[in-house]
């Protein structure tokens, strides 16, 4: 298990450095110059753009470019924003905070709430609850996130006044549950379907019969029994979709004005801050090797008979 | 039992990831959202829209508007400009040219100091205009000062400076220095109200990097904290000399990510000033907001600007004014844009000092049966069709489109959009003449004089004339205006150069800009300046 562990650990290595490298070559190949663009529509001082590409490593070629950072990575440099000389990593910092929360909310959400619609849907497959709950998650799934979230905005925040239209308080917990249910929605409505299914067919399954017959009650085999079975696949898409909503925040903190790593990364694209574009994609990157590597951990924990060697 | 071991290395990993995380949340208190959610709570605190500043705040490197908000009301500038873009004293008492403009005194007004307390000096203006001119500092403003005498020595074209000092700045006394230009400029009072014409203080220079996260000034408030993309919060400076002390408690900046989220919290009275309404919402701030919403003109004007090479090259100026009277400003501005704009009829809006009303000559004005005249006496438009040049990030396709199809109307040539996805793609194709035949043109005041509209633009040797226009009759009459000794004389070229565009159409001028902005039920005293930026020391708190 340690060495599985530690396997998996050292795999993530090259795919980090492939994804970066990627990265940093499609951002260098976009048109547009960052340190044009400070000049806006006023024509640039050549000597100074000189200096400051000079000054950055800018004038460098590509490839030593990327040597550079990756170096600078290695000792924790995440290197510095064109136009306002920030560190990227503070960058990093100061929008971090509020994606995470506004993740971890949602996938709180998408899982307690998508799991238990899907187990009350598949313990009554075919029923009356079952055809609300698949229809009600059909709607979620074709609706496109951004009306979710103005429909939720307008109606909530400003013809009902129940939240506040708007996140002012991007690291607030109780200011971010409404943008959380909208980045929520979609996922919930694939994991209730998934587990529904799961469920539906494991129902009938020998061991459930076994289970009954031994004279267990009805709950604890659902419980110990059928759920554990049927999560497999479940906490497989959890996994996923941890890292897909912290990355898809994009929208979502667009409309509700949250200043997370979506803005960021949005913002750094617009500008061509290629540095903190490749710093954010590397940590997501990350998010999301660590995520998989906890999946796969859990297997074992769901089927004992799963092992790592 | 084996699922039990598994799961205690998924907890430490968990453990891990969430240490990883978590460590850059600094969750104190939350103070910013419970002052500001309720109106009236926050005391005399004014919240106002605005975003992350895009670079350090230092005056020079200050270029755009959301750091410009800020250094506009923690810094005070020389002068100031009224609505009709004449000049009137802030921190100096009187600026004053020699004979023929190429020296000027600039005679400070005492008892002003930087928010740390000490005195602010003729010194500390020459030094910080020193510092910023410095190629080694890197400040994008430095060409500000190119006027001034022994600026290539500072900021040489090519390698390292060869001096810490211009030769043009010279300390008088502790309220008096003197600038000393290489050239005669008969309106650099005007270019000295711009922001990095401000001082700094000696505590700057130990530490800039510093001084960017929490810079302090000689303004009317002070910089008391910066969430960075959350809010910049200002408080009132009590020691202030100048005479625009602020008549509320403080201001607080919030970082928006679009125009929209602003004007949600504006109705819903979480925010008290915006700046600019959504185009989204142009149709019916007004009704929302009654007395309220804000309409105002600035000094901003757009263009189309046709280039002078390729297909276009030689084209008749005929041909520019009959596609211009194709045109229909009239209908574009009420209906597309929602009346957020005036249409233009001179090449420098209203409120700047020079502006000469009806200075087309009807050339501005739509009529498709002229305009059609005029584009045969001037032998058609190249190959029948014409292609504008826009940015796709801007919000401009709305009103492209809409000016292409009354051109397509009105003259039955092709008129098609060339969209670029950004600002900096289309600055690209501008600056490499790889334009088809027009580009948007827009210009913002730096100061509020005609010739800052013309001679930056049209000037054959200007660095922003990307049409490459080129007028040997344009060119002398700016010279002679900026050579003029008096600026009575300055403008009067100015407009008679004016004339002369109308006649050769550099570009073809569509409306000048307008502010549309409110405010909240919290705030009274809301009124914006000719800049398009809100007075914020005039506004009260009920």
């Amino acid at each position: 298990m340690g060495r599985y562990v530690v396997r998996r650990l050292l795999q993530m290595i090259p795919v980090f450095i492939g994804a970066t490298f990627i990265i940093f070559m499609m951002m260098y190949s976009l048109p547009g110059d960052p340190i044009r663009a400070l000049w806006g529509e006023r024509a640039p001082d050549e000597a100074q753009m000189a200096a400051m590409k000079e000054s950055l490593g800018l004038d460098q070629p590509i490839l030593k470019q990327y040597w550079d950072y990756l170096t600078g990575l290695v000792q924790g440099d995440f290197g510095t924003q064109i136009a306002s000389r920030r560190p990227v990593w503070d960058v990093i910092t100061d929008a971090l905070p509020a994606t995470v929360r506004l993740t971890v909310l949602a996938f709180v959400i998408t899982a307690v709430v998508g799991v238990s619609m899907g187990l009350i849907a598949g313990l009554r497959a075919g029923g009356k609850t079952d055809r609300v709950i698949l229809f009600g998650t059909l709607l979620l799934i074709s609706v496109p996130v951004f009306v979710i979230g103005y429909l939720y905005q307008t109606y909530f925040g400003v013809r009902w006044g129940l939240v506040k239209p708007n996140v002012q308080d991007s690291e607030s917990w109780s200011q971010l549950l409404l943008p959380a249910v909208v980045l929520a929605s979609v996922s919930l409505a694939y994991v209730a379907r998934l587990t529904r299914t799961s469920i539906a067919e494991n129902k009938r399954a020998d061991y459930m019969r076994t289970a009954r017959a031994k004279g267990l009650s009805k709950t604890r085999a659902v419980r110990v029994h059928l759920l554990r079975n049927s999560l497999i696949p479940v906490i497989t898409f959890l996994g996923v979709d941890l890292g897909s909503l912290f990355a898809g925040a994009i929208v979502t903190e667009g409309i509700f004005n949250i200043h997370g790593i979506g803005q960021a990364v949005y913002q750094a694209l617009n500008s061509r801050e290629g540095a903190t574009v490749v710093g954010v994609v590397s940590f997501i990157i990350l998010v999301y090797l660590v995520v998989t590597l906890i999946v796969d951990l859990l297997y074992a924990v769901l089927d004992p008979r799963i092992r790592y060697a | 039992m084996r699922g039990a071991r598994s799961a205690k290395w998924v907890a430490s990993a968990i453990v891990v990831a969430l240490a990883a995380t978590a460590c850059g949340g600094s969750d104190d208190d939350d103070s910013t959202s419970d002052g500001a959610s309720d109106g009236n709570s926050g005391g005399g605190i004014v919240r106002v829209d605005g975003g992350e500043p895009q670079n350090p705040l230092i005056p020079s490197d200050t270029t755009e508007a959301y750091g410009g908000l800020v250094m506009d009301n923690i810094f005070s500038k020389l002068l100031e400009f009224d609505e009709n873009g004449e000049i009137y004293m802030l921190a100096a008492e009187s600026i004053e040219p020699n004979e023929d403009a190429t020296a000027w005194t600039v005679t400070l007004k005492s008892g002003w100091t930087f928010h740390d307390g000490t005195d602010v000096t003729a010194q500390h203006y020459v030094n910080a205009w020193n510092w910023a001119a410095n190629i080694d500092n890197n400040q994008s403003s430095s060409f500000w000062f190119a006027d001034i005498a022994g600026y290539e020595d500072v900021h040489p074209e090519e390698g390292s400076p060869t001096g810490e000092e211009m030769s043009g700045l010279t300390v008088v006394d502790d309220l008096t220095f003197e600038i000393a230009l290489s050239h005669p400029v008969s309106y650099y009072d005007y270019k000295l109200g711009y922001t990095p014409f401000t001082p700094l203080p000696d505590s700057f220079y130990d530490d800039p990097e510093g001084f960017g996260e929490a810079p302090v000034g000689n303004g009317p408030y002070q910089l008391d904290e910066w969430n960075h993309n959350t809010s910049i919060k200002l408080s009132t400076y009590a020691d202030y000399a100048g005479d625009n002390a602020p008549k509320n408690d403080g201001i607080e900046i919030i970082a928006y990510t679009g125009l929209d989220a602003a004007y949600q919290d504006l109705i819903s009275d979480n925010l008290d000033v915006i700046r600019q309404v959504d185009p989204k919402d142009l149709p019916v701030y007004e009704q929302d907001l009654g007395d309220r919403a804000i309409t105002q003109a600035y000094n901003g004007i757009q263009t189309i600007v046709p280039v002078s090479y390729g297909d276009w090259e030689g084209v008749d100026p005929q041909v520019l004014q009959g596609i211009s009277k194709a045109i229909d400003r009239d209908t574009i501005t009420q209906t597309v844009l929602n009346g957020s704009r005036t249409p233009a009829d001179s090449f420098a809006p209203p409120g700047v000092l020079g502006y000469q009303e009806g200075a087309d000559g009807g050339i501005a004005e739509y009529d498709p049966e002229a305009a059609r005249d005029l584009v045969e006496a001037g032998g058609g438009v190249p190959n029948n069709e014409m292609v504008l040049q826009i940015n796709g990030d801007g919000g401009h396709q709305e009103w492209a489109e809409a000016v292409c199809n009354s051109i397509i109307d009105a003259l039955d040539i092709e008129c098609t959009l060339d969209i670029k996805p950004d600002f900096d793609t289309d600055l690209e194709a501008r600056a490499a003449n790889e334009v088809q035949s027009f580009y948007r043109g827009g210009w913002l005041a730096d100061y509020p004089l005609n010739a800052n509209f013309m001679s930056e633009l049209y000037h054959s040797r200007a660095s922003t004339n990307y049409g490459r226009f080129d007028n040997p009759e344009v060119d002398e009459l700016f010279e002679q205006g900026d050579q003029a000794a008096s600026l009575e004389e300055t403008v009067a070229a100015y407009q008679d150069a004016e004339q002369v565009l109308w006649e050769e159409m550099p570009a073809i001028p569509l409306w000048f800009q307008n502010v549309n902005g409110g405010y909240s039920n919290n705030v009274e005293n809301v009124a914006f300046d000719t800049a398009g930026m809100p007075l914020l020391t005039e506004v009260t708190v009920k």
